[in-house]
């Protein structure tokens, strides 16, 4: 327990001592903000129209704001993520300090946890502007916030997932760019599988369709919690980090 | 303190280490003597458990370092030949997170990493960011890394490689300094580095040890046995045999090995051979002058480690030809 958190505090000082956390974060903040502007827009000048016309209809801040901003930060969520994990062993393997991790008295897996908790940790930095953005919502309405909640839980399990098979990736190669771009080239793969659901109904499509990342994020947007999506995203988390876990043993062999 | 048997590591085709067998005692320091690519590192990365060997065992402390990984990595510090270094960390907080990498318990951190600090000539610099320090000073605060839990073994890959002279030096004298707790194994290509910091020497040439001994019989061996170049020529341009002034040669007391370097029309160069504590020069002149020749050059040459290591690792390359 104490290794990986030895591990994971100095992967985060590490993002931090460097500008990529503040890039990120100020990337972050800037497209959020605008997604957050423009459905507060539509959502304002929606009421307008709709009081004009002399009716009333129900107005929800969740199901009108809060939701698809959440969908949208699920997908921009699959353009950071190649972002933060790149790094992870890329670079280490480049500055030859794997050696010293390697040839410390810590176990592979408590070393793979440490960084993809760091990893997490960050992501998890970034969702919290998204929270300061909804503050407003809560100030001037009325929405609720559990579903926000159960939200936010399928993002960090969504970029759980993706941050450990980032972090399998990044073993493969010395080079964080190769990692990056391979990273990104899987997360946005991950994404469009859902397509094939669209206009196939064999059972190669479904199982296609069932592998996409963002259509098992959908029923936690709507604060659902499926125990499958759960399962889906728990499940891939693990495949990733084994997987790493394998690919560090054979570093060993071959190196 | 360190056992080895029967070696093995293989890639692919290439062979890299090829069944060794040695032993370090308690305190030693080892040099680890071979040309470039003769499987220095290969060896010290199976030592540290950072790759396993194909086949044979490694013990350190008594523990196998495919069986007890985490006992063995416990009881070494190594300094790989780039000093594994984050650039991004200042010094003093990236030697507190070896301190915790090693399993230190966490009152004790501040005051090992002052000491090493100390020990290493780096607390001066404690305070600066890696990237911005010298290539003496990484090296050292890598020293310093390899040191922080007090281990019974270091294994140095190459510690004074890039350094210029003045450093060079600084690094050795701190490595000597290191032998009365530790016990060392350094590898290098450089020989005089092996004469002045050593007390033994394994020299290992492609994959396999060569030779294996304590510097100090290695170098008596070699010192005492002064050798000379001779240059002969006949007089008057006249052939002359190189048979003959050979079998002369060797009849002077006290040569040991006369040996035949080249040889023209004119002249043979010889280089001489002779018995520990017996000039023969004098007697190599005279005996030259009387047989008729001319003595064209005479002067003595230095033997070193060099020429033994040259020796060694070109016979290794003859024997595999022939195999």
């Amino acid at each position: 327990m104490r290794n990986i958190w030895t591990i994971c505090r100095k992967e985060l000082k590490s993002y931090f001592a460097s500008p990529v956390a503040y890039l990120l974060l100020a990337m972050f903040a800037i497209i959020w903000g605008f997604f957050f502007w423009n459905a507060v827009g539509i959502f304002v000048s929606f009421s307008m129209q709709s009081q004009m016309m002399g009716r009333s209809m129900p107005m929800d801040l969740n199901e009108m704001i809060i939701r698809p901003l959440l969908m949208n930060t699920s997908v921009i969520g699959l353009f950071l993520i190649p972002m933060i994990s790149m790094r992870l062993f890329a670079e280490e393997k480049r500055q030859g300090t794997a050696e010293l991790l390697l040839t410390s008295p810590v176990r592979d897996m408590e070393i793979i946890i440490g960084k993809w908790l760091a990893a997490v940790m960050l992501y998890g930095a970034l969702l919290a502007i998204t929270a300061l953005n909804f503050i407003w919502l809560f100030a001037y309405g009325k929405p609720d916030w559990k579903p926000m909640l159960v939200g936010y839980l399928g993002l960090l399990l969504q970029a759980g997932a993706l941050l450990a098979i980032g972090t399998f990736i990044s073993t493969t190669t010395k080079n964080q760019i190769i990692a990056g771009a391979a990273t990104f080239g899987v997360c946005l793969l991950l994404w469009v599988f859902e397509w094939v659901a669209g206009y196939e109904q064999a059972a190669w499509a479904k199982v296609m369709a069932y592998m996409s990342v963002v259509s098992h994020f959908e029923p936690f947007s709507k604060g659902v919690i499926d125990t499958k999506d759960a399962i889906f995203y728990i499940t891939l988390t693990f495949f990733g980090l084994f997987m790493t876990a394998r690919s560090l043993e054979s570093l060993r062999w071959r190196a | 303190m360190i056992k080895v048997e029967g070696l093995t590591k293989r890639y692919d085709r290439t062979v890299a280490v090829n069944a060794i067998d040695f032993e370090v005692d308690k305190g030693q320091i080892v040099g680890f003597l071979g040309p470039n690519g003769a499987g220095k590192t290969t060896t010290m990365r199976i030592l540290t458990c950072f790759m396993p060997p194909t086949e044979g065992t490694a013990s350190i402390a008594g523990f196998d370092v495919q069986k007890q990984p985490q006992e063995v990595k416990r009881r070494i510090g190594y300094l790989p030949e780039t000093p594994p270094l984050y650039p991004e960390m200042e010094v003093e907080e990236y030697l507190t997170f070896v301190g915790r990498l090693k399993g230190l318990p966490s009152a004790e951190i501040p005051q090992r990493v002052k000491d090493v600090a100390e020990r290493c000539a780096v607390a001066d610099v404690r305070k600066k960011l890696i990237s911005k320090l010298s290539k003496g000073y990484r090296q050292r605060v890598g020293l310093a890394q390899a040191i922080i839990h007090n281990p019974d073994v270091l294994i140095l890959d190459e510690p004074t490689s890039g350094l210029d002279p003045k450093q060079i030096h600084e690094t050795r004298d701190l490595i000597r300094s290191l032998a009365a707790a530790h016990t060392v194994i350094l590898s290098t290509h450089i020989l005089p580095e092996v004469e002045q910091t050593c007390d033994h020497v394994i020299i290992i040439s492609r994959g396999s040890v060569v030779a294996r001994d304590s510097v100090a019989n290695l170098t008596s061996r070699l010192r005492g046995a002064e050798a000379i170049a001779v240059e002969v020529t006949g007089r008057n341009q006249d052939q002359l045999d190189v048979g003959a002034v050979r079998q002369k040669l060797e009849q002077i007391a006290g040569v040991s090995r006369v040996v035949l370097k080249s040889s023209n029309d004119h002249g043979h160069h010889f280089e001489i051979e002779s018995l520990q504590g017996r000039n023969v020069r004098a007697d190599v002149a005279r005996s030259v002058v009387e047989s008729g020749w001319d003595l064209n050059e005479l002067r003595p040459v230095a033997v070193s480690l060099e020429e033994i290591f040259l020796e060694l690792t070109a016979s290794e390359k003859a024997t595999e030809v022939k195999q």
